[in-house]
């Protein structure tokens, strides 16, 4: 043992925020643990049977009193209610400027990759003080992506993509843990996220084994698995065009309008049939089972790239 | 009302026989009580063996006692023989089928025969599924989380859902013949509200049992199903969906959570005032609290999914929602509390415990606090420390509260006395034990170390022996009313018809009671605490 664990390091731009709000309700709860404690050996003993204590004037109801009470703790819920939930909301809104990573759960390992195609497993490395978004997928069952040091913790859940988003504050490497019971190594699915210097973190991106970008391996996979025969720029097939199409609003058949973001595209090649375009007609097989989550994030990538060149690269 | 100890001798519920047959073949509800007493004290020994080895293996970081496989399956059988076969029906099955009808001034439950049949049922349920944990093992956590319950785990999966499933049946059995009995075998003039408390939470617990399990039953039933013909409804590569069932699940088993604390706090309900000898502190609100309890249970369960994926407006809702239920539970503590106000307090062995319970539920309900708090919660939850909060309530509270309610009604029970000396050492160690073995568990949840690990990172390792050590204490706790209450079984001196000279109707007939409970129909005049205080603390003006 060479440390004992009383608090645990503060490394992300939220944890002083979570820990306030912990140290808060620590000093409620023991407050009012230690008030009623005191309450019931305080009476216990004052009115010990054969005490000198006062007794006159007891009653065993007292209405305004259940009132104010039930009063007083439901404003105190409330208030704890509305500073946990103002915190949480913060988990849908990361900065415009974030860092994109993904990373994979599968038992009993976290593979991440960077844009540029960068792989690593069991190790997450990330820059200090940029916003950072992993989203989060599984190749089998639950896992839960958990960084105590940022207090922050996400399901990757198969067959959906689920993101967590964090902004380190502190130079270091730190506990990652799986948080989701996920079968026999479940306790050997840990790992660490090193936060690097932003200057030092670009040496280390660039200095990884040169594969191509997810970009480039999307774009091979759109190819590969016959994608192009559809929806590349000379089919005859009449498919949607991608280009274009990312983060930009998309009519279906049904007369609604989806926005066409990751989990959309996502949905688009597992399962067709679900949202299907406006005027084309739903010919397209579904890809489910025959591509892995690996390979369905480097296409999402891709399809992601034509949204923003507006042609093809 | 009539005192029924001046009544000529009767024979009591033993009388009728010690052959096999007698107990097995028995319609009597007291001595179903016992059936389900011997049984349940058998699981709860069982879970706990489990627990001790899991503390054991918990003594240093690495995996040096058991493999991984055979740590997950000792946690899953903990976790699925505490919950479904001791927690759910500890207090309603045992104390409260002893003593509903009781409270009720009634000859037996409504249903005699339902109820037996309910024990068959639990003992078939309970032997199919320990027989598929401990001859093959099952490895996916007493949750049955899918996909890892459905694709990735042994066949014994299917064969242990049977046998929950199969339990399930006789939680509702219990169910129904709680709420048929309070509704229709009252005493004359025993009206709502001069029922004591106990039965307000029983009552509360059955509808709660009655309305909850099905769901449980379906949620079995599916992963049966997507495991023998792969239907798929949690198969994501079938257009399934694993947060489905997380959703199934936690609408039984947050419920159910208040089926396991419900008895408890209608046990606790009883013992205070008694033993200092005022009446329970307002009733009507303690009453209602427990309705608003049983329903609420209904709308929070998905605050166990607040990382899981679903959606962050849900997370809010289901928060806001956690934090109303906080609400009657603080009510209860308050006037709990006041009760002992102006009291006469005495502490006998199952006041002690009582005063334990209270302590621990206080503490076990704050710690909820911080887990209903969304931005708090996704750091803590899946973490040590929401072990140490379910278990304050859980043991702290409910078997705290079971211990207490055994002390409490043992004389009337059996007919003997036991040491007092011995019982009041035995609550204490058990506190002490509890609190040695649970509160380092806190302290590393919040440090990050997450559930169902069975190595660990050494910083973790000074908590994780503390916990040891308070677990081999509180495990001695447990372990000594066996010994103390067995003497007083076969050696304790006769136990008159109201030590305690409580008020309960069960008070006022024999110790033990004759087999039909009353030798003349009771008459119920006026509500449930009558207390006064003692000749010695009355206030100069009243004596």
């Amino acid at each position: 043992m060479d440390s004992i664990a009383l608090h645990p390091i503060e490394a992300s731009t939220l944890a002083p925020q979570v820990d306030l709000l912990f140290y808060a309700l620590l000093a409620f709860s023991f407050g009012l643990g230690i008030f009623l404690t005191v309450l019931v050996l305080g009476y216990a003993i004052k009115y010990r049977r054969g005490s000198k204590a006062d007794r006159s004037g007891e009653r065993s109801r007292n209405t305004i009193l259940e009132v104010s009470w039930t009063t007083a703790t439901a404003l105190m819920a409330l208030g704890i209610f509305l500073w946990g939930a103002e915190l949480f909301l913060q988990r849908d809104h990361p900065p415009p400027d974030s860092l994109h990573i993904s990373g994979i759960g599968k038992q009993w390992m976290w593979i991440f990759e960077h844009e540029n195609g960068r792989r690593e497993i069991d190790e997450l490395h990330v820059p200090l003080g940029q916003p950072v978004v992993v989203s989060l997928s599984s190749e089998d069952v639950i896992h839960s992506m958990f960084v105590p040091a940022f207090r922050m913790k996400m399901d990757a859940v198969p067959g959906r993509q689920t993101q967590l988003w964090f902004q380190a504050t502190r130079a270091g490497t730190y506990d990652l843990f799986c948080a989701e019971y996920c079968g026999t190594q479940h306790s050997e699915m840990r790992g660490h996220v090193v936060v690097m210097e932003p200057q030092d973190f670009a040496k280390w991106l660039a200095s990884g084994p040169t594969v191509e970008s997810l970009v480039q391996q999307g774009q091979a996979l759109f190819r590969g698995l016959g994608c192009s025969g559809c929806h590349g720029p000379s089919a005859t097939v009449h498919a949607p065009k991608l280009e274009g199409v990312y983060g930009h609003p998309v009519g279906l058949a049904t007369s609604q309008t989806v926005n066409a973001d990751d989990g959309y595209i996502r949905d688009s090649i597992l399962q067709p049939k679900k949202q299907v375009v406006g005027g084309f007609d739903p010919i397209m097989p579904s890809y489910q089972g025959l591509i892995t989550e690996d390979d369905l994030g480097k296409l999402v990538a891709y399809i992601k790239s034509l949204g923003n060149s507006g042609g093809t690269p | 009302m009539t005192i029924a100890a001046e009544l000529p001798e009767r024979g009591s519920y033993f009388a009728p026989g010690w052959r096999l047959r007698d107990w097995l073949l028995t319609t009597d509800h007291k001595r179903i009580a016992w059936l389900y007493l011997s049984s349940l004290l058998t699981f709860f020994f069982i879970g706990g063996a489990a627990a001790t080895l899991i503390r054991l293996e918990l003594f240093t970081p690495a995996g040096d006692f058991m493999t991984d496989d055979t740590y997950n399956r000792m946690f899953t059988l903990h976790g699925v023989v505490m919950v479904w076969f001791f927690l759910i029906p500890s207090i309603p099955a045992t104390l409260g089928n002893f003593l509903l009808p009781l409270m009720l001034g009634a000859k037996d439950l409504a249903f005699p025969r339902l109820n037996l049949a309910s024990w068959y049922v639990f003992m078939l349920g309970a032997a199919i599924a320990l027989w598929a944990m401990l001859a093959g093992g099952l490895d996916t956590g007493w949750t049955f989380y899918t996909p890892l319950s459905t694709m990735f785990t042994t066949d014994n999966t299917s064969i242990a859902a049977v046998g929950v499933f199969i339990i399930g049946f006789s939680t509702i059995m219990t169910g129904i013949n709680f709420i048929v009995t309070t509704h229709k075998l009252r005493a004359p003039g025993q009206t709502w509200f001069r029922l004591p408390i106990f039965v307000w939470t029983l009552y509360a617990t059955s509808l709660v049992m009655v309305l909850a399990t099905p769901v449980l039953a379906a949620t079995l039933l599916l992963i049966v199903a997507d495991r023998v013909f792969g239907i798929g409804i949690f198969d994501p590569a079938q257009g399934g969906d694993p947060l489905l069932f997380q959703h199934l699940f936690w609408f039984y088993s947050h419920p159910a959570v208040y089926i396991m604390i419900l008895p408890g706090m209608g046990v606790v309900s009883e013992i205070l005032p008694c033993f200092s000898r005022r009446p329970l502190f307002g009733y009507k609100f303690v009453a209602y609290s427990s309705m608003g309890i049983a329903l609420l249970g209904f709308m929070v369960w998905g605050h166990h999914m607040f990382v899981s994926g679903q959606s962050t407006y849900a997370g809010v809702v289901f928060s806001f929602l956690s934090f109303c239920i906080a609400v009657p539970s603080a009510i209860k503590v308050f006037n709990w509390t006041l009760t002992m106000r102006k009291g006469s307090v005495t502490f006998e062995t199952s006041m002690i415990y009582s005063l334990g319970f209270l302590g621990l539920f206080v503490f076990g309900g704050l710690a909820g606090l911080f887990l209903a708090a969304l931005a708090e919660d996704v750091h803590l939850t899946d973490t040590y420390f929401v072990i140490a909060h379910f278990h304050y309530i859980m043991v702290g509270g409910m078997v705290t509260a079971f211990l207490a309610g055994i002390h409490f009604w043992w004389p009337k029970m059996t007919g003997r006395m036991y040491s007092e000396r011995w019982g009041r050492i035995a609550a204490v160690t058990s506190f002490l034990g509890f609190n040695l073995t649970f509160f380092p568990q806190f302290i590393l949840g919040f440090n990050g170390m997450p559930r169902r690990y069975h190595t660990y990172p050494d910083e973790f390792q000074a908590w994780n022996v503390l916990s040891s050590a308070g677990a081999v204490v509180l495990a001695l706790g447990y372990v000594m009313p066996l010994f103390y209450l067995g003497y007083s079984l076969f050696k304790g001196p006769k136990a008159p018809d109201n030590p305690w000279g409580a008020t309960g109707l069960e008070w006022q007939t024999s110790s033990p009671p004759p087999k039909d409970n009353f030798a003349e129909p009771p008459v119920v005049t006026e509500g449930p605490y009558k207390y006064e205080l003692p000749e010695i603390d009355r206030p100069v003006d009243h004596k």
